[in-house]
C-alpha cells in the first residue's frame, strides 16, 4: 500500500522537473533512501512499471542509492554503524546514539532529453 | 541527455496538508497528538486512560485509525468525547489527507487535546505529518526489548516513549534498563513514561506531561474547566 503513493509521489516530482526544463522525455530518476525509511526498492521499481507507461518517464529506469544508517555516540563522538543487535559505540561502548544518517528519502536527479 | 538537480522530499505532498491541517489546529488553539505504536500495544487504553485522567482539566477528543471497523471509535464515544474513525482500507497508515477531513467533522473549538490513535504499525507512520506537534510511541512489555534495534525510525523521530503493560513485568523477559539506555541513544529529548492501562500506573505522570505541553503549546494559560 504504502510503496504506491510512495511511487506516484516519485513519479509526480520527477515529471513536475521535467517539465520545468521542457525535457521531452525522463530516462532516469536518481532516488535517494535511507536504510532506516524502511521504503523496499523492489515494490516502488514495480509499481513504477505499472504507473509510467502513460507518463513522461515512460520507459524509464528509477535508480536506487541506499543510505546506511550512521550514529554518532553522545559520550564520546564518535560516529558509527550499528550492527544488527549490536548498537554500542565501538570505543567507549554507551548505547545508541544521534541518527546522522539512513533516514533520507527524496529524489536526488532526473536525466531528461 | 542532461541532467537536471532535483532534491525534493518524496513526502513533501504529505507535509504540505500537514501544514495546512495544523494551521487549522492552531487557530482554535488545539494541541494534536500522533499516538503511534504496534498493533495491541494499548493504543485505545491509552487514550481512554488519558481522557480519564484529564476530565475536568482538558476537553478532550480523538480520531481513531485503523485498517477497518468503527470498534475504537465506538469504545472511545463511551467516554461522551467527540470522536471520528478513520478507515484506511488496509492502508498501513493515516496521512494528512486523511486527517484533514476527519478534522472538520470535529468541534474542534470545543477541543484543547487532540489524541489521533494512528494505524497499528511501527514503520509507516513515523514518516508522515498528520499535523500533529505532538509524537508519541507506545511500546508494551509483552512486544520484547528488542524494538528499538528493529524498527529505529520510529523511535527517533518522537517527542514522547510510553512503555505500557508495565503490570506483566514479573512474569516476561524484558530488559527495561537496556530498552530505556538505548533509546536515551537514539533520542536524547524523547520523554520516558512507564504506564500500565490495567493498573493505572504511570497515567497521572502521563497526563501532566500532555497537560504541560497544551499549556506551552497552545493554552496561554486558560484554564477550561
Amino acid at each position: 500500500m504504502h510503496e504506491l503513493a510512495i511511487t506516484e509521489e516519485i513519479l509526480r516530482i520527477a515529471v513536475t522537473h521535467a517539465e520545468r526544463v521542457g525535457a521531452k522525455r525522463i530516462m532516469d530518476i536518481n532516488v535517494v533512501i535511507g536504510d532506516l525509511s524502511s521504503v523496499v526498492d523492489d515494490s516502488v521499481q514495480f509499481y513504477f512499471d505499472f504507473l509510467s507507461p502513460d507518463t513522461l518517464a515512460a520507459g524509464g529506469t528509477l535508480h536506487f542509492r541506499r543510505i546506511t544508517a550512521r550514529l554518532r555516540c553522545r559520550q564520546c563522538g564518535l560516529e558509527f554503524e550499528p550492527q544488527s543487535m549490536e548498537w554500542h559505540c565501538p570505543r567507549c561502548q554507551a548505547l545508541g546514539g544521534e541518527v546522522i544518517a539512513g533516514q533520507e528519502f527524496y529524489v536526488e536527479s532526473i536525466e531528461v532529453e | 541527455m542532461a541532467k537536471v538537480k532535483v532534491v525534493e522530499q518524496i513526502t513533501k505532498a504529505n507535509d504540505q496538508i500537514a501544514l495546512q491541517n495544523r494551521q487549522l489546529l492552531d487557530a482554535t488553539h488545539t494541541l494534536a497528538v500522533n499516538l503511534m505504536a504496534s498493533p495491541g500495544a494499548g493504543k485505545t487504553s491509552l487514550v481512554m486512560r488519558t481522557i480519564e485522567a484529564l476530565r475536568g482539566r482538558l476537553r478532550v477528543g480523538a480520531i481513531e485509525g485503523d485498517t477497518a471497523s468503527q470498534v475504537d471509535a465506538d469504545k472511545v464515544a463511551t467516554t461522551g468525547v467527540p470522536v471520528v474513525q478513520i478507515n484506511t482500507g488496509g492502508g498501513c497508515h493515516l496521512d494528512a489527507n486523511m486527517v484533514r477531513p476527519a478534522l472538520h467533522e470535529l468541534p474542534l473549538a470545543e477541543i484543547d487535546l487532540l489524541l489521533i490513535e494512528n494505524v497499528g504499525n511501527l514503520i509507516c507512520p513515523a514518516g508522515l505529518a498528520l499535523g500533529e506537534r505532538i509524537n508519541v510511541v507506545i511500546s508494551s512489555i509483552p512486544e520484547g526489548d528488542d524494538k528499538p534495534y528493529k524498527y529505529p525510525g520510529i523511535f527517533t523521530v518522537v517527542d514522547a516513549v510510553v512503555i505500557n503493560k508495565t503490570d506483566l513485568l514479573p512474569y516476561l523477559q524484558f530488559d527495561l534498563l537496556t530498552f530505556r539506555r538505548l533509546i536515551e541513544g537514539l533520542n536524547s529529548r524523547a520523554r520516558f513514561f512507564q504506564i500500565s492501562c490495567k493498573t493505572g500506573e504511570g497515567i497521572a505522570e502521563w497526563a501532566q506531561w500532555l497537560a504541560d505541553k497544551f499549556e506551552a503549546a497552545v493554552g496561554d494559560g486558560v484554564n477550561h474547566t
